[in-house]
């Protein structure tokens, strides 16, 4: 295939798939579980990515996501929520400190800031660390993050450790789709640079990276920034979907359930972690529901087990048996594209069905 | 007098939780040292010791029910790494790493499934759960138990690596794994002694932390995890007594800051001490030195 | 190769099961109507409570008062017909994050009214989910005025925090003298803070003192915590926090030899606290919405339902002691039947504009509802555990002066 004729596949997949998305919204009823998981699945799709930006790209192991959406997130929350309802969201502390609301996007802009702002502080000191280190000095920074937001002496800024809600939302499903797609396609743009390359190089060996020309200390500050930046904004996208945000939302274990989207999807491969992602939300929320039915007949036949709980246990198993047989995730370090999609149906099935599977192509 | 039975309270707390820490740590250590592998299964391994209690105690006597919770502990420990780290040990860190993950998160469901979601009342165990006075303070018998137990153990186990031969395999293996195993070590019992080591101790903490607290939840287990996790990194990994004196540090530096009033800080606190010593000593206070060749 | 087709198998699958999701969810599309295998039609409501977490044991019994009132009366008459009333359960897991994907699928199965919280957090968070489908919730005893303030679709049948604040803060001035109170509360439990919140307040008012801290998600060590209760000088030790917590609390400070007053609000009526005070030294005063033999009826009635029914007596924590918030959910299944006669349509929309005008007579009194959507009501129970029977001792109804 040749380049432009690439490009205008990618270009018009994705146009096919916001058009579908866009159909299926006027089609279906809003409370549609399907929804959820895209909006949701869209979300974790961009933090999965900045996650692997680092951990699969760089080969750092931070563990401090959950503590850049918390920045991310709060930071969009506070400075949106509009004049008027800050009276009745900081109701302890005489409406806050803060009075004025800024437009959605520049505000999504400013929670990634704040996030990549704290990361090259936090980051000057801790990337020095090696490996597991690493990890877990950015796992305590994120709950340490998580204290300093519950503290109640700045509770005029943070509302405490009380909720923050009444900011602006996003009803279409197509607002984070476009948002989280354009973060992506800018990683993936990173990572085909000259500055994804230093970033592999690290990766595979940091002392002939080092040999080669490469400042270790600047691109790993700089992976380390990037990724933090978009955590920041997934942070606000997840606070613009789950319409009200709380600091004790975000737990060490939302940091792994990154972890593991990541590595189901295969460390270092953005689409495999999108797609990832995608099936994570859709098996965690929306497919496995049914097993929390007591009441579950197939027929005549009482299936037994099941319960409120049951589900977290199937789901739990599945990602066992993932990890333990197919290691190297979905996709493994490849990448899903239009001319790999291409040839594989060209040489299987002849010219069928390339649209279908393309349907999935996240952004 | 009066100064010392004010803050008394705050110490012996800080110390038994600290002895409680101290016996999960090891379990930590031990497996770093040996397979470099963060087991993040390990503070569910100690919530589920603590549900087996519960269930175990209400059908058969404590006399039978507290040695049968460790037998069964001890053998979930041995088969979570069977099953989940064993087949796993050719592939990259990452992968051992999320295999560990995932346990937890199977152990914290299926605890979730059983239990329904409620807190369990722990039982009490005669004698250590009755309550004593100590310099006009008064307080559960357990919490001064916790670290004498909690230093004999480890002397017994510092002994036992010393002077054993499985303790020098251990020793052998955390030095270096693949020339252990050129040596003849048999890596695999080697690996399985160190996991049951460190789910005994586990265990035994499991029995000494929720007389003291008595609720058992299913996600009970992760926060004191990740704190004797810290203490182990603290203390330098790979160190036993490393992991002791981290946990004993981390257990009261802990209540003299609810003491300090700073309640909102205490867990953050553990972090940021964590960060620090990382910082100003990258392998914890009696860490050895790693060196990379190239 | 492998691999690759597993990833096409994979996405193929994901696509195929989104499209036929959305042919099931699109078929019966605003129609909240469907019908039952024996052809009589049905009209469901949402349940939206913890059943794990935190809350979960308050959560469970707040649901048997519903399923209880459900197996009463299982049938309503909506404009002249005879529809099968059928409860849709679903767990919010006592979880902010968790909440709003569970209340998502309750609107996903088309209910025409949603009950609950308990736990006032959920039930904000949850909110916006319900107002967007259109779909009003009737709260059953998340106390918080967050919950109602400002929105028009979320009513509640219980008192509201300000009100119970003052009325602890009264009791604990009055029956205990008490000049300084220890407040212990739960970081990002919007119940807890709330309450610790109002509760100080009034406190204050009335010239006492206060000394405020907090505990994070997870702790169970609340040692130090009595400790600096004690050093502090209380007089009662006000912790309004979740049953789970309060066992251990209940539990150190017997040990620990604190010998002030316990007091807490609503959430603490409930059989783990008399367990876990049973025969030790502690004394525990509650506020609450229902006190045990205030409708024998009812409490007969729900004692033998219990008691038939070993998966009820377990969700009830293993015996049948009454929790108060049983009954508001007993109340809460009848309010919600009354809007939906009164609507005459299953239609959310309808059932939401009924319901500003319904009255209702329940076990714990009179239910109207005032212009936020909240029920006046102006006493509370005050309850005190007896460490010997293991029962609920009543000693006043109060209210604000």
């Amino acid at each position: 295939m040749s380049k432009t004729k690439k490009i205008t596949w990618n270009v018009g997949l994705i146009a096919a798939l916001l058009i579908i998305l866009f159909i299926l919204e006027q089609v279906l009823p809003s409370g549609s579980m399907l929804f959820t998981v895209l909006k949701k699945g869209a979300i974790y799709a961009l933090v999965a990515v900045s996650m692997n930006l680092l951990n699969g790209f760089t080969g750092l192991f931070s563990l401090g996501q959950a503590g850049f959406m918390l920045l991310g997130a709060y930071t969009y929350a506070i400075l949106t929520i509009p004049s008027a309802s800050r009276a009745s969201v900081y109701q302890y502390y005489n409406g806050g400190i803060i009075n004025f609301a800024l437009p959605v996007p520049i505000a999504l802009i400013a929670g990634g800031l704040v996030a990549a702002i704290f990361a090259f502080l936090i980051g000057l000191p801790v990337l020095r660390l090696k490996s597991d280190y690493l990890a877990i000095a950015t796992l305590g920074f994120a709950e340490i993050i998580r204290a300093v937001f519950q503290w109640d002496k700045l509770g005029p800024v943070t509302n405490g450790s009380n909720l923050l809600r009444s900011f602006p939302t996003f009803h279409s499903v197509l607002y984070p789709f476009i948002v989280s797609g354009i973060c992506i396609a800018l990683i993936v743009l990173l990572i085909n640079s000259t500055y994804g390359r230093a970033f592999k190089a690290i990766r595979d060996d940091e002392i002939a990276a080092e040999a080669m020309g490469i400042n270790l200390a600047h691109h790993k500050r700089l992976a380390f920034v990037i990724s933090s930046f978009f955590a920041g904004v997934s942070g606000g996208l997840l606070a613009m979907y789950q319409t009200t945000i709380q600091a004790s939302m975000f737990k060490s274990a939302m940091t792994y359930e990154i972890l593991l989207i990541v590595v189901i999807g295969g460390i270092g491969s953005v689409t495999g972690s999108c797609i990832s992602s995608f099936l994570f939300i859709a098996c965690s929320e929306w497919w496995l529901r049914f097993l929390d039915n007591e009441n579950l007949y197939i027929g005549s036949f009482h299936v037994p087990l099941l319960r409120p709980g049951f589900r977290k246990v199937v789901f739990a198993i599945v990602i066992m048996a993932m990890v333990l047989f197919y290691r190297q995730g979905i996709m493994g370090t490849r990448e899903f594209s239009v001319e790999g999609c291409y040839n594989f149906f060209q040489k299987r099935f002849g010219k069928k069905s390339v649209k279908k599977a393309g349907d999935t192509h996240e952004q | 007098m009066d100064w010392i039975s004010r803050n008394l309270p705050y110490l012996m707390a800080g110390i038994s939780v600290g002895g409680q820490y101290a016996l999960i740590a090891i379990g930590y250590t031990m497996v770093y040292g040996i397979l470099r592998l963060i087991n993040f299964a390990h503070g569910d391994i100690f919530m589920v010791a603590g549900l087996l209690l519960v269930y175990s105690a209400t059908v058969m006597p404590m006399y039978i029910a507290i040695p049968l919770m460790i037998v069964v502990t001890v053998i979930i420990g041995f088969t979570v790494e069977r099953v989940a780290y064993k087949p796993l040990r050719s592939a990259p860190r990452m992968s051992i790493m999320i295999s560990a993950i995932g346990v937890s998160y199977l152990l914290q469901n299926l605890a979730l499934y059983v239990t329904g979601g409620l807190s369990q009342q722990y039982p009490a165990i005669p004698w250590i759960s009755d309550t004593i006075t100590i310099f006009g303070t008064t307080t559960k018998r357990v919490t001064v138990i916790t670290p004498i137990l909690t230093i004999i153990l480890v002397v017994i186990l510092v002994l036992l690596i010393k002077y054993t031969k499985i303790g020098m395999a251990m020793r052998a293996a955390s030095r270096d794994f693949e020339t252990s195993q050129l040596m003849g070590i048999k890596i695999n019992s080697v690996v399985s002694m160190t996991f049951v080591i460190g789910t005994f101790l586990a265990a035994v903490g499991s029995l000494l932390f929720f007389t003291n607290y008595t609720g058992v939840t299913p996600t009970v287990g992760a926060m004191p995890g990740l704190k004797a996790f810290v203490a182990a990194v603290f203390g330098g990994i790979g160190s036993i007594p490393g992991a002791v004196i981290g946990a004993f540090i981390i257990g009261i530096c802990e209540n003299i800051m609810k003491g300090l009033g700073l309640t909102t800080f205490s867990d953050a606190f553990t972090f940021a001490l964590l960060i620090i010593i990382l910082i100003a000593k990258p392998t914890g206070l009696f860490g050895e030195k790693a060196t990379d060749k190239v | 190769m492998k691999k690759r087709v597993l990833a096409f198998a994979l996405t193929a699958a994901m696509v195929g099961t989104m499209l036929t999701g959305c042919g099931g969810s699109g078929n019966n599309n605003a129609a909240s109507t469907g019908s039952s295998n024996d052809g009589a039609k049905v009209v469901k409501i949402g349940v939206y409570e913890p059943a794990s977490g935190d809350n979960g044991a308050g959560g469970k019994q707040e649901t048997l008062g519903m399923q209880y009132a459900n197996s009463k009366t299982p049938t309503v008459e909506i404009g002249g017909e005879e529809y099968k009333v059928e409860l849709e359960i679903v767990d919010n897991e006592s979880s902010n994050d968790k909440g709003p994907s569970a209340a998502s699928s309750l609107v996903g199965s088309n209910v025409s009214v949603v009950l609950g919280s308990y736990g006032s957090g959920v039930s904000i968070a949850a909110s916006d989910v319900f107002k967007d489908a259109g779909i009003p919730a009737i709260g059953v005893t998340c106390t918080n005025p967050q919950v109602t303030e400002g929105n028009t679709h979320y009513f509640r049948i219980c008192f509201l925090d300000p009100f119970q604040g003052t009325v602890l803060a009264n009791f604990a001035n009055e029956n205990f003298s008490a000049k300084k109170a220890y407040i212990l509360t739960k970081l990002g439990d919007d119940y807890s803070t709330g309450l610790g919140h109002y509760f100080k307040e009034a406190f204050v008012a009335l010239g006492g003192e206060v000394v405020e801290e907090t505990f994070q998600e997870g702790n169970s060590d609340f040692i130090s915590y009595i400790t600096s209760a004690k050093n502090a000088g209380a007089d009662v030790f006000f912790a309004p926090v979740s049953t789970e917590a309060a066992a251990l609390i209940i539990e150190q400070s017997a040990a620990q030899g604190l010998n002030i007053p316990l007091m807490a609000g609503d959430t603490w009526d409930s059989n783990v606290i008399l367990n876990a005070a049973s025969g030790k030294d502690v004394q525990i005063y509650v506020t609450t919405f229902y006190q045990e033999g205030g409708n024998t009826e009812f409490d007969n009635g729900i004692k033998d339902w219990i008691n038939s029914d070993s998966t009820a007596k377990a969700n009830n924590g293993g015996d049948d002691t009454i929790a108060a918030v049983t009954a508001m959910g007993y109340d809460a299944y009848y309010v919600a039947l009354e809007a939906l006669k009164a609507a005459g349509s299953t239609d959310p929309a309808a059932v939401n504009e009924a319901l500003w005008k319904v009255t209702y007579t329940g076990v714990s009194g009179d239910i109207a509802f005032n212009e936020t959507g909240d029920a006046l009501r102006d006493v509370a129970y005050v309850k005190c555990a007896n460490t010997e029977t293991g029962a609920w001792d009543f000693v006043a109804v109060q209210g604000v002066k």
